[in-house]
């Protein structure tokens, strides 16, 4: 059942891709015709924008996510037995390679994985999460960490992240149509304002007005339901869902971390900044989670 | 025209066959593989145990009949002909380590041992790893096993004498909570 989620979610992945890559285009034609008065122009120019910030992206290595939150690497048992025996069992049993292990200085628990493959991916875990949880809520965590890695989330909130990025790259340019729009109102005068064009105009003001909010809530939407399939696979991994539960009823109760870089927020187990939204959560709320664990 | 529908459909099957017969041959490679993983445990854990009775000796006196068992346990998991026969042994080995584990809170010396810590994060790693690979184990067992009976690999596993792979039982001490005398 696990392995049809993962193709599942692999699939989902290119339909996520395709389907994200023509709302760029849309948005790129919006801003290209309030800019230029050309829509082939600005689907152009929102595409060249989206491939340049995937590839920014996806290249960002593991080195550059992990001193971003200051998490220093260790290379064998003896620097901390029981965080690399327990990444060790997990991925043993989720069937992937042995993740590069990092620990973060820092009190409050928390822990996030990286990496666009399981080939090259790491975990890092706080000092905090290490000195709380007792060796099955590690192993949820962690497991929940693995599973990350094996049904390649981090591959598709980077691409998520990447073209929402880019939409509002546009829609900042595009926003700009009263600065820069001169020429073409000198254009408009010229051909005397036909009703279509007014229509196109008032379309690509409300997809500028739209899109920022609408790629931000799917890209949430699509870190929430990442979530609660991790914390499914962690309990498929660790046959035991008491561990996950008492682990996040640890987290819900803890402070946040002092010093975590804002960018990296959603990759962690548990929101370390412990803000309060909705709509535009990465993760869902503990206590819905702690609630679908119980029901396993 | 007949000959060519006739050719089409030998064609259809041989590929069908070949590319089941590959399945099945991968399927079973993976329960041996699995069960190569619990074989490396076994070993390191045997490895470990005369190191634990060697520490352990010197500090609780009470415990001499709890060595001779784990020593005992530790050559039949050794001498073990077929995975069955060893899981059985090593079951009953880590019943007595982890009761042991839970009675060695009550002797403060061996508690203040690095030797002995260290040796116990490294059997208690060795036991998550039996637990965690024999669950890997049965997992491969069961995909193999499925294929074994559903069709069409059923037939081919016939033909080319596939048998199918022995699940391996979890003890029932495992979901006990070791009992603590003091």
């Amino acid at each position: 059942m696990l392995f049809e989620q993962i193709q599942s979610n692999k699939r989902k992945t290119i339909v996520l891709l395709v389907a994200f890559i023509i709302f760029v285009a849309i948005v790129g034609a919006a801003v290209g015709y309030l800019l230029w008065r050309s829509l082939e122009f600005g689907i152009i120019a929102g595409i060249i924008i989206a491939v340049i910030y995937m590839t920014i992206m996806i290249s960002n290595s593991t080195s550059v996510v992990m001193a971003m939150n200051n998490a220093h690497e260790i290379t064998s048992s003896d620097q901390s037995p029981e965080l690399w025996h327990t990444v060790e069992d997990m991925a043993m049993v989720a069937q992937v390679p042995m993740p590069r292990v990092f620990i973060i200085d820092d009190q409050s628990p928390n822990a996030f994985a990286t990496g666009n493959n399981p080939q090259k991916s790491a975990v890092a875990a706080t000092t905090g999460l290490l000195s709380t949880m007792n060796r099955s809520e590690l192993e949820g965590v962690i497991g929940h960490e693995i599973s990350h890695i094996r049904n390649y989330d981090i591959r598709i909130s980077t691409i998520a992240l990447a073209l929402s990025a880019a939409i509002t790259f546009l829609v900042n340019m595009g926003s700009n149509w009263w600065l820069w729009g001169s020429g073409d109102r000198r254009d408009n005068n010229r051909e005397g304002g036909g009703g279509l064009q007014i229509i196109l105009i008032v379309f690509s003001i409300v997809i500028m007005i739209l899109a920022p909010l609408a790629a931000a809530a799917v890209q949430m939407a699509i870190s929430r339901n990442r979530e609660y399939l991790a914390d499914a696979s962690s309990v498929a991994l660790t046959r035991n869902p008491q561990g996950l539960i008492s682990a996040l009823e640890k987290l819900g109760r803890a402070r946040p971390m002092k010093d975590v870089d804002s960018a990296s927020a959603a990759l962690y187990i548990s929101n370390p900044l412990k803000n309060k939204q909705h709509l535009f959560d990465t993760h869902p709320p503990l206590e819905e989670r702690i609630a679908r664990l119980e029901k396993m | 025209m007949t000959l060519w529908i006739i050719i089409a459909i030998v064609v259809v099957i041989a590929f069908v066959w070949i590319v089941t017969y590959n399945g099945l041959v991968t399927a079973r490679m993976r329960t041996q593989e699995a069960w190569s993983q619990i074989d490396v445990q076994l070993k390191r854990r045997n490895d470990l145990i005369p190191n634990l009775v060697n520490t352990v000796k010197g500090y609780a006196k009470h415990e001499s009949e709890t060595l001779e068992k784990v020593t005992r346990l530790r050559q039949d998991v050794a001498a073990a002909a077929n995975p069955q026969e060893a899981m059985a042994a090593s079951n009953e080995l880590s019943g007595v380590l982890s009761g042991f584990f839970a009675r060695a809170e009550a002797y403060p010396d061996l508690k203040a041992n690095t030797n002995f810590n260290k040796l116990q994060e490294e059997l208690t790693n060795t036991e998550n790893k039996i637990a965690y690979s024999r669950q890997l184990f049965n997992t491969t067992t069961a995909t193999y096993n499925t294929k074994l009976q559903s069709f069409p690999s059923n037939m081919v596993a016939k033909v080319h004498h596939f048998q199918p792979s022995e699940f391996l039982q979890v003890p029932e001490a495992e979901k006990e909570v070791p009992k603590v005398e003091f």
